[in-house]
């Protein structure tokens, strides 16, 4: 059983603020963390390393210092980490991204052996587009399966996978085949630390790096800015709708509070609520 | 909300795109193939046993608006296994032509069979823009057309149009929805989105609207198709923010989780639900099902309380469009006043005590709890 992990760096979005003087982000002292989700994926497919013995290869498109990721997911027990680099792919959108993962995990099952698995992150933190995951699956021409909250089981066997998908109003139970691209939850599981034969092994680990050279067959055309169809015309800070706000006030929050139901029960919502 | 606030030049290639390096060109490919012929506005329908997603209909009525600007025909597409009242409903929401595939291949939603009808209608009817709902389903199937296509795909959007050119202005929340950007999509068709539920709205089923359906035969045959959906586990307890037309939503000003209690006694005593900003959802207070803004639940409530929630970008976009809202905080400088109709500055745990109190009294409510149900749910998803 081989699994590959897609992994990416991204500012830690949470982080970033909004200066409310210039409506401009605030990027200093932003981390750049592994996207959260992606360590779910990564967890998932150590779990079957543990439990099965499955190789686990982390893969990540990014600039050079993408590294610093993939060390942590040495350091967590992967067995190998490949980063694709080159400012050839700078400006990808999400279908010039899929194109550059999918040829690497082409390149992946060539180098390393039949991969079985690809675990995604349900979107990244950057981006929150979930759409790689499913263009990746075709890419590959692999099954898909997303928001995955549970993987109920994976035979090396039959070479079938079983999970629980998360939608709205409930559990979809959903069985296909191997080969597929699994998008993950942050309920499937929680991700381990590191482990210190982990932390001995990243102390020495430098990727695999491949750039556009190291593809035979990549389409130019359909990489970086070039191979991107959506461009961002702009981007704004939202104006609130303008309100004219009444402020309660009072001697004690009974006063308040009791202003504030007069003030409810004499709109419309008594009625249309059916108070 | 409002257009035209500041535009960000420097930040230009965010959100769908990684950081680009300074000089690279900007210049976009000249596709192969010719797109003129691309015409029309298509929303693809979601349903689950013949049940369509609202999100559908309101889109329908999104693409009604965008066509009639620029004289273009609105189609539907309505895929599954016994579905022709859905074919109809579309018709009655707006859509002037309705493709319909109807085979027990396509009873339950499952990637291959339902993005290969997909493809087929699209390539052969050629509509220049395709949108879908922001719903697990929707940004399944819509990722896997996209890239088979292929064309620019933006995702979740909170702001649709269309410009003279005939140019999909896409508008999306960026960086934790902390902007919003809009996304083109110039030089391939279908310009293609998915958009959130609850932010647009549906017309009024019209049964004097006429239109034609078009039988589209599915190209997979269940023996080709290797993913099988074995059972569906329904949970009715789960929150769905949209459906509800009261929400009392807290954030980091509540301290703990625990707050979430109060917050609680609040919603069981209006009659509502229990509503979360990102920040409290991020720092694991409470289940994501709860959090107003996040993919699918841009909420359109009637009544609205923000409690100990500043009012950050990504929660008031999420919000603002419900028809009374009230904002509980500390800070008098809360941005979240500004939306808010009704404000009170103060400590939420003499406040909403307080206000739990006189609703009780106006509404004659029992006082000693008699919600323990709702109670139990919302502990159970409260993480401590």
């Amino acid at each position: 059983m081989h699994i590959v992990v897609c992994v990416k760096q991204v500012p830690d979005s949470r982080e970033i603020r909004i200066d409310p003087n210039t409506n401009t982000l605030v990027r200093q002292g932003v981390p750049a963390i592994v996207n959260y989700y992606d360590l779910h994926g990564l967890e998932e497919a150590l779990r079957f390393k543990d439990e099965m013995g499955a190789e686990v290869t982390v893969v990540s498109m990014g600039p050079p210092s993408a590294d610093k990721a993939l060390k942590q997911c040495i350091s967590m027990g992967a067995d190998r980490a490949v980063l694709v680099s080159d400012r050839a792919f700078a400006g990808a959108d999400t279908l010039a991204t899929s194109y550059v993962v999918g040829m690497t995990v082409k390149k992946v099952a060539e180098e390393f052996g039949p991969v079985d698995v690809v675990f995604c992150g349900k979107q990244t933190l950057d981006g929150d587009t979930g759409q790689v995951g499913p263009g990746v699956a075709c890419r590959l021409d692999y099954e898909q399966l997303t928001y995955v909250e549970k993987v109920v089981e994976l035979s090396d066997k039959d070479k079938t996978i079983t999970v629980h998908r998360h939608l709205e109003d409930g559990i979809e139970v959903v069985k296909t085949k191997l080969p597929v691209v699994v998008t993950v939850l942050t309920e499937l599981n929680k991700p381990r630390r590191a482990s210190l034969p982990g932390v001995i092994n990243a102390s020495r680990f430098k990727p695999v790096v491949w750039t556009t050279n190291d593809f035979a067959d990549i389409d130019r055309a359909k990489i970086g800015l070039k191979g991107s169809p959506t461009i961002v015309s702009k981007t704004w800070v939202p104006e609130p709708r303008k309100i004219d706000t009444k402020m309660l006030e009072g001697d004690n929050v009974a006063v308040v509070a009791s202003e504030l139901i007069e003030q409810l029960w004499s709109t419309e919502l008594p009625t249309r609520l059916g108070w | 909300m409002v257009e035209g606030g500041i535009t960000v030049a420097e930040e230009q290639n965010v959100n769908q795109k990684a950081a680009e390096p300074k000089g690279a060109s900007r210049v976009q490919p000249v596709p192969e193939q010719d797109f003129s012929d691309y015409l029309g506005i298509m929303v693809v329908v979601e349903q689950r046993a013949g049940v369509a997603k609202k999100v559908s209909w309101q889109l329908l009525g999104e693409a009604k608006r965008m066509a009639t600007k620029i004289n273009a025909p609105v189609y539907a597409l309505v895929m599954g296994h016994n579905v022709r009242h859905l074919a109809e409903e579309a018709i009655r929401r707006g859509a002037d032509k309705v493709y319909m595939s109807d085979s027990p291949v396509l009873e339950k939603y499952r990637t291959r069979p339902y993005s290969r009808v997909s493809l087929d209608v699209i390539r052969t009817f050629k509509p220049e823009i395709v949108l879908m709902g922001a719903t697990y389903t929707g940004r399944d199937l819509a990722g896997a057309i996209a890239t088979h296509l292929p064309t620019g795909l933006t995702a979740d959007c909170t702001q649709l149009d269309v410009d003279e050119n005939r140019l999909l202005q896409a508008s999306r929340p960026a960086f934790s929805e902390k902007m919003l950007a809009t996304i083109l999509c110039k030089q391939y068709k279908p310009q293609m989105a998915t958009a959130r539920p609850g932010v647009f709205l549906e017309l009024p089923a019209d049964a004097s609207r006429s239109g034609e359906i078009i039988d589209v035969p599915s190209p997979m045959r269940e023996e080709e198709v290797v993913t099988e959906v074995l059972d569906f586990l329904e949970q009715t307890d789960r929150i769905n923010l949209e459906d509800h037309e009261i929400i009392v939503a807290g954030g980091k000003g509540l301290g703990s989780p625990d707050g979430f209690k109060l917050l609680q006694e609040l919603a069981d005593a209006l009659g509502g639900v229990v509503g979360a900003s990102r920040a409290v959802v991020d720092l694991k207070w409470i289940d994501h099902d709860h959090q107003v803004g996040q993919t699918g639940s841009t909420v359109r409530s009637k009544l609205y309380f923000a409690i100990g929630i500043s009012g950050a970008v990504q929660h008031v976009v999420g919000m603002q469009n419900s028809d009374v809202i009230v904002a509980i905080n500390r800070d008098p400088d809360a941005p979240i006043f500004k939306v808010a109709h009704y404000g009170i500055v103060g400590d939420l745990y003499e406040i909403v005590p307080a206000i739990i109190k006189a609703v009780k009294e106006k509404r004659a409510l029992p006082f000693a709890t008699n919600s323990s149900a709702a109670n139990a749910s919302v502990a159970a998803s409260i993480q401590s």
